[in-house]
């Protein structure tokens, strides 16, 4: 066990590279309920969020969320996170653990200037997160509603266990699977219950360790490694998110600007070439020149390769490039590769 | 349980010695305590170390951790089958684990490690 964001988790229940397979392969399950959650609600809710983050939150609907982020003046994160719509003017963000006091601070401080009520709801919700490819036949039967009707990115209220839980398709993993909402209270019993449902498929408990190498290996983002305050959701690969005709918002000019002045960074994914694992902090060179740090690295277990991520100027950002990162006082030879590193089998 | 027929260091590594040359590696406490072993760097022939310096790395998906000489000595040869499967490091540490030899300096500096009693002990606290 360890301590995280003032929180308690286990890195690993039987070994990351376990774990991390039984995800790829069958299901894992894991707590996930240190993760912040805040009600944004009233008559401005749609406008205050528009306002304050990247993606076009007019987009969604009750019963659909997506990914998005608080966004700095200079076009920064303040966090990611997942917004969901429970219904007209009534809106869920998870948020990063880490970053939830600072989060509630910057959502209040904006809160004044317009007709929405924020509240945070981190200590009434657990959240568990079931992962892998039987994720849904392990789920399915434990659940009031279809499951198979569930979409990508889409949410609905279900009762396992008694209790009434928000149920998305989403994740952390780059599988197939589902993130539970759960009223506090309820979710020892949902995580005994889903364990014992996924006996026979194999499911186990997975821990931090697997958590950022799945993610790793989907490339998904990991705050305060691969984005901060001062990276830019363009620089950071994420433009996709990033919806400038929406209306303004904030660090919308400062996006505008980029765009038109061109990147002069991006965030790559790369491998090692030999042996050595690259990781958060390494310092990037190319020649003499230093370009700059690994933001993650990691063995890949289910690739089987040593990968990560680090921001590179834009002439180094195409999949082929060479440079180097230096481990323990050696340069070791990396080159950019596309990404994401794994893409999971479409059925 | 651990074995009689060499000693142990307080950072979990074992020696055994053969004369004057001596085999070293990590206990099982300290393989279960890394976890998943997915990279090893391990010194060159010919590294003159003394105890407590610095003889490789260990690495497990999570963290990279100091392999530090338990006694002082120039390194013989080093595992070269963990290169190519590191985990044997977890699988057997005692055995095919093993990570180098070295050629004492001093071999009296082995005596003053634990034998597997004590080493079971310091486990046990």
């Amino acid at each position: 066990m360890v301590e995280f964001a003032g929180w308690s988790l286990p890195i690993q229940y039987t070994g990351v590279i376990d774990e991390h397979q039984a995800v790829r392969t069958r299901a894992g399950l894991f707590d996930v309920s240190h993760m912040g959650e805040v009600a944004v609600r009233g008559a401005q809710a749609l406008d205050y969020l528009q306002h304050l983050t990247f993606n076009d939150v007019a987009r969604l609907a009750p019963g659909r969320c997506h990914y998005n982020g608080l966004s700095t003046p200079g076009g920064g994160f303040v966090d990611d996170l997942l917004v969901y719509q429970l219904a007209e003017n009534d809106y869920l963000l998870v948020i990063n653990a880490a970053n939830t006091a600072k989060d509630l601070a910057w959502l209040a401080r904006h809160a004044a200037d317009f007709d929405v009520v924020v509240e945070d709801q981190s200590g009434e919700w657990a959240q568990l997160a079931l992962q892998g490819p039987l994720a849904g036949s392990i789920l399915g039967p434990e659940v009031s509603e279809n499951l198979a009707e569930l979409r990508y990115y889409a949410h609905r209220w279900m009762e396992i266990e008694d209790a009434r839980c928000i149920v998305s398709r989403t994740g952390y993993t780059g599988e197939d699977g589902f993130e539970i909402y759960a009223p506090w209270c309820a979710g020892a019993a949902i995580w005994r219950r889903l364990l014992a449902a996924g006996g026979k498929h194999g499911l186990v408990p997975v821990g931090l360790g697997a958590r950022d190498t799945l993610r790793l290996e989907a490339k998904m983002a990991l705050y305060g490694n691969d984005i901060d305050e001062t990276t830019t959701a363009l620089e950071a690969d994420l433009g996709w998110m990033v919806k400038l005709k929406k209306g303004d918002f904030i660090g919308r000019d400062a996006l505008v600007r980029q765009k038109e002045e061109g990147l002069r960074r991006k965030l790559v994914g790369f491998e090692m070439q030999g042996r050595a694992i690259a990781r958060s902090g390494y310092g990037t060179f190319q020649g003499e020149n230093e370009l700059g740090r690994v933001t993650s690295g990691s063995f890949a277990p289910h690739l089987n390769k040593r990968i990560g991520l680090a921001y590179l100027p834009i002439a180094l950002s195409e999949p082929g490039s060479q440079f180097e990162v230096e481990i323990r006082g050696r340069r070791e030879a990396a080159r950019v590769v596309p990404t994401p590193f794994y893409k999971r089998p479409q059925r | 349980m651990y074995p009689g027929d060499r000693r142990y260091s307080k950072q979990h590594e074992w020696l055994k010695v053969d004369g004057d040359i001596a085999t070293i590696g990590i206990t099982d406490f300290a393989q279960s305590e890394l976890g998943d072993i997915v990279f090893v760097e391990l010194p060159e022939t010919g590294k003159e170390v003394q105890a407590g310096d610095v003889l490789g790395t260990i690495e497990s998906v999570k963290a990279v951790s100091e392999l530090y000489a338990p006694v002082g000595g120039t390194v013989e040869a080093a595992n070269g089958d963990l290169e190519s499967k590191p985990e044997a490091v977890n699988e057997d540490p005692h055995g095919e684990g093993w990570l180098c030899r070295i050629k004492l300096t001093n071999p009296s500096e082995a005596d003053q490690l634990m034998d597997a009693a004590a080493y079971q002990e310091l486990l046990g606290s």
